[in-house]
């Protein structure tokens, strides 16, 4: 018999935790799904890697939701019982991979605003958070290095790569928004220096992201509308479907173990 | 306690802290934890010896198998049951690898990490020497590897491909 979804508190740290969380893992396992299929081995290693990072991530923050919404529930609670509605990463991450491009670019434009994300968190008065971010930021540094040359040779590369890498832009910037929106309850964590206030980093993530595109002989996008509800677990179609794969074992065989 | 009691004590840990760093990583089996620096701090909790770990990546697979390892060796030693404990904080980094773990690494062909002051440029790269013939003239091939700590390098000099240990 399938096994009911959970529902979790609206408590701000849980929520902000949680938030984090599945951004971690929505990406890693899209760049999981990459493993076998990539245009080469060393891609496919990296993007394996790189999936493994996320989800080392994503799992060091729902053991610490455990343990804030002390509610008996460990960090597969979360991952597998939880539907969509409940998953609160950004509609970015959830976007197929499509292309490589697009999978570059995708993880280009998350990667440079992440990474100083985390070593801004080091210096969080929650501790267990500057601790994860004290390892976070330097799994991250290598995933912008190694997203930027990508974007940078698939750019400047031939009339074909900077056409799709250029589609790829166009297509994810509306959903770039999002990574500095904050709702009220972030704002009062925020206040406690628990939470950083994204907007901070929005120029330096615009010099390394114009810098780069640039380099890169891509044009940054001009149109500035842009799409939100990834946050509030209004999601795109694509994240059901991932979900669906990602949750399967344990919906059919709840509670499996191996 | 008595004096006596206190020395007993002491030795056990000593024995356990020995016996504990003697745990090698499985993927690179000439490093100890001792030599890696995952091993922090070996103590006594209520007469049962905790052993508190740091994981080196943070998805990295070989960290559950060597808090297995850990178990397993202080039992077999007389010492168990024995708690393992994983701290995240202060983070771990490549520059808590000893001397002589380096010099492990170099003769096991994988070149050692450099120290992490120079790791932020966008477009860097490291300078690596080659662990086989010491060339300095190497390129990389790939900055992710076989395992979440290796990135794959190439001498140009006596043209063979080696693993890079990654600054982290």
């Amino acid at each position: 018999m399938p096994v009911a979804s959970i529902s979790v508190s609206d408590a701000p740290l849980l929520r902000y935790t949680l938030r984090r969380a599945d951004d971690a893992l929505i990406l890693g396992h899209r760049l999981s799904e990459w493993c076998g299929h990539a245009p080469m081995m060393e891609e496919d290693m990296a993007l394996a890697n790189m999936g493994l990072d996320l989800i080392g991530q994503a799992r060091s923050l729902y053991a610490y939701a455990a343990k804030v919404e002390a509610a008996g529930r460990d960090e597969d609670a979360y991952a597998y019982l939880r539907d969509v509605r409940g998953y609160g990463n950004l509609l970015l991450l959830e976007q197929p991979n499509g292309d490589f491009a697009q999978t570059m670019l995708r993880q280009f434009l998350y990667a440079a605003f992440i990474d100083p994300w985390w070593r801004t968190m080091m210096a969080s008065a929650d501790t267990t958070l500057a601790a994860i971010a004290a390892k976070a930021e330097k799994e991250t540094a290598y995933h912008l290095r190694h997203a930027s040359e990508w974007v940078v040779r698939l750019g400047d590369g031939t009339q074909e790569s900077h056409r799709r890498a250029q589609a790829a832009l166009d297509a994810l910037w509306p959903f770039t928004g999002e990574m500095f929106e904050v709702d009220p309850a972030e704002r009062e964590l925020i206040a406690e220096g628990v939470a950083i206030d994204p907007e901070a980093l929005r120029a330096g993530w615009r010099e390394t992201v114009a810098g780069v595109l640039a380099q890169a002989t891509l044009a940054v996008p001009q149109n500035d509308w842009m799409q939100k509800g990834g946050r509030n677990g209004h999601h795109t179609e694509h994240l059901g479907h991932l979900l669906s794969e990602l949750q399967y074992l344990q919906r059919a065989f709840p509670g499996a173990v191996w | 306690m008595n004096a006596a009691a206190l020395d007993r004590g002491a030795a056990v840990l000593d024995e356990a802290r020995r016996i504990a760093g003697a745990v090698v990583d499985p993927e690179i089996p000439v490093l100890s934890i001792a030599d890696l620096g995952v091993l922090r701090e070996v103590r006594l909790n209520d007469g049962r010896i905790e052993v508190l770990i740091t994981p080196t990546y943070s998805g990295c697979p070989a960290m559950t198998m060597i808090a297995l390892e850990i178990e397993l060796a202080l039992e077999q030693a007389g010492l168990g049951p024995a708690t393992v404990t994983t701290v995240l904080s202060p983070a771990w980094t490549t520059d808590w690898m000893s001397e002589d773990g380096r010099r492990k690494l170099t003769e096991y062909g994988v070149a050692p990490p450099a120290k992490s002051a120079g790791r932020r440029a966008l477009f860097s790269t490291e300078e690596v020497a080659c662990p086989q013939c010491g060339s300095a003239d190497t390129s990389r091939l790939a900055e992710f590897g076989s395992t979440s700590c290796k990135a794959l390098w190439r001498c140009n000099a006596c043209r063979e491909p080696f693993d890079y240990f990654r600054c982290h």
